[in-house]
């Protein structure tokens, strides 16, 4: 067991996801099962092996750092949930 | 009607014997006759029609013009909402178009819709979607089969010829598992051959678009359209794209064929390692030879997978936090309350699931023991890869580890549910391309897929090969 309830709900926190006592009680055994399954991978001697973030990195080119105007913010806030004068809205972050 | 390939369909519209129109509406009544299947997430013959007055004044040299293409609904599209499968991406209108789709729209392409998913590609049956099941359309009786996923909407689509084409992504196998469970054919191709711009983000070292189609050639016709240099995606390779249908040649003569001895793995059905007997006869027949290969970290590649794609999605979606677009929850009391709302009514549990192990591996304390080393791993897999294709040029596996199975078998354990990709997932990691096809049956009639797997930016050798293979089927 890696994880306890208490673990369960401060990555939670951290992913900013609310869980109910029955979802984190669900969550707490499949994440477990999961984490005890890819510890196996220390079976595996990584010493001095570069670890592979993109496959492709060595022949990528690079372009140009150059503006572009493109104004579409009226279209962007169309998909916008609230929104007021122009800008996004949430709710009162300030007393 | 039915057409069996695109080039005769394009073949009767230069002829003049059909006409763009005519295209359209025998599609759109093919769609609505099986839309018990719930293949599509967004089918509206409005927005097919209005495609068609601007199809028709196209050039006839339009590769694609009059080809019913379906879109996974995981790739922007402007004149058609974006969903990605799930309820916090409702309502959803891209302000823009994918590079996929873009392609194939600028070579008179109808998109016919919107094709079902597992949310964000998260899934193996597409049955982790918010919009509901798809019905596998080779399912019997009443015995409803699951299309593989994530990419299910798409395969089933080619399968009950609701379209001639339909685009996927793959990130551990979401195209050659569902290609391999309806019976069509499915290529990923190398990680970056084709521009991410546009999809919506799973695991971004991993995720790659490919297509579905009938055959070898249809997909190899697709694919050189998709494929090219984006600067818009940083990962995107600026390597030439050839002629894949050009080039296609069924000679196998000399080529050597890698089979992997940990392909051969417990609890594998006998009618899969006959399939992958018969195809790996036939290839001998056809002037192959045929060498025993090992992949030792062969076994590492689904736990590597589910630590990789989990931390990457934890941080993809992390954009969404219900500000700017999709669903945000009501009656929230603060800002934090209110992302935490948004989150948790708008994602289903399989993201979910992956989110938290995604924020677990990565959080303070645990990004080396599990992050960096899962990143070491995937070194030695696609090292091993590297090693192999020094002396072979393409290697044969089969796609997935059981035919369809029902949609209501019970997943409830997340581990048996990951082994579907069992095959899939190391091509992915290694970052090559590979290509499933459909060979033999098992004996409920259920289709089977084998895999070529080729080397980086040699998607031609595997054209080639499952060109050779198909012809085994005609």
């Amino acid at each position: 067991m890696k994880l306890d309830t208490n673990t369960i709900n401060k990555i939670a926190k951290l992913a900013r996801i609310k869980l109910s006592e029955e979802e984190a009680k669900d969550l707490l055994k499949d994440m477990n099962s999961i984490l005890d399954w890819v510890e196996q991978l220390n079976e595996v001697n990584t010493d001095s092996i570069e670890p592979l973030a993109n496959i492709s990195s060595s022949i990528l080119p690079q372009r140009k750092d150059e503006s572009r105007d493109v104004n579409s913010s009226d279209e962007i806030l169309q998909n916008s949930p609230d929104k007021l004068e122009g800008y996004f809205a949430v709710p009162k972050v300030v007393e | 009607m039915e057409f069996k390939s695109i080039s005769h369909l394009k073949s009767l519209l230069d002829n003049n014997k059909i006409s763009v129109k005519e295209i359209a509406e025998t599609y759109i009544t093919k769609i609505n006759e099986k839309k018990d299947l719930n293949i599509f997430i967004y089918f509206n013959e409005d927005k097919i029609h209005d495609q068609v007055k601007e199809i028709e004044n196209l050039s006839n040299d339009k590769i694609l013009k009059g080809i019913p293409i379906a879109v996974k609904d995981l790739f922007c599209t402007k004149n058609m909402p974006t969903t990605a499968a799930s309820k916090i991406l409702e309502n959803f209108k891209p302000t823009y178009e994918s590079f996929v789709t873009q392609k194939l729209i600028d070579q008179g392409s109808i998109f016919v819709g919107k094709t079902n998913l597992d949310e964000f590609a998260m899934g193996s049956a597409t049955n982790t979607s918010f919009f509901g099941n798809t019905i596998n359309p080779l399912s019997k009786n009443n015995n409803p089969l699951a299309p593989g996923g994530s990419s299910g909407g798409s395969a089933a689509a080619v399968a009950a010829d609701l379209c001639l084409g339909a685009t996927g992504t793959d990130t551990g196998g979401s195209i050659r598992q569902p290609a391999s469970f309806c019976g069509v054919v499915g290529i990923k191709p190398t990680y970056g051959l084709c521009s991410r711009w546009g999809i919506a983000a799973f695991a971004s070292s991993l995720d790659q678009a490919g297509v579905f189609s009938k055959n070898v050639t249809d997909a190899s016709i697709l694919l050189e359209e998709i494929a090219g240099h984006d600067q818009r995606d940083s990962t995107s390779s600026n390597v030439n794209i050839p002629s894949f249908s050009k080039n296609l040649n069924s000679d196998l003569n000399g080529k050597i064929v890698g089979i992997p001895k940990e392909y051969t793995i417990d609890g594998i059905s006998d009618e899969i390692n006959q399939v992958w007997e018969d195809a790996i006869k036939s290839l001998e027949k056809k002037g192959a030879k045929i060498k025993h290969i090992t992949l030792p970290h062969t076994k590492y590649a689904l736990p590597t997978y589910y630590i990789i794609a989990p931390a990457e999605a934890s941080s993809n979606l992390a954009r969404y936090d219900g500000v700017k677009y999709g669903f945000r929850a009501q009656d929230t009391k603060s800002l934090d309350d209110m992302y935490e709302l948004t989150r948790s009514e708008g994602f289903g549990k399989e993201v979910k699931r992956r989110i938290l192990i995604g924020t677990y591996v990565l959080s303070a304390g645990y990004y080396d023991a599990y992050y960096l080393k899962a990143q070491k791993v995937r070194k030695l897999i696609a090292s091993d890869f590297i090693e192999v294709f020094s002396d072979c040029d393409f290697i044969l596996t089969p796609t997935a580890p059981s035919a369809a199975f029902p949609l209501n078998e019970k997943q409830d354990d997340p581990i048996k549910m990951y082994l579907n990709d069992v095959f899939t997932v190391p091509a992915s990691l290694a970052g090559i391309p590979g290509i499933s096809i459909p060979y033999g049956h098992d004996k409920e009639g259920l289709p089977l897929g084998i895999q070529l797997l080729g080397k980086h930016y040699n998607e031609q050798e595997i054209f080639n090969a499952a060109f050779a293979l198909e012809k085994d089927y005609e």
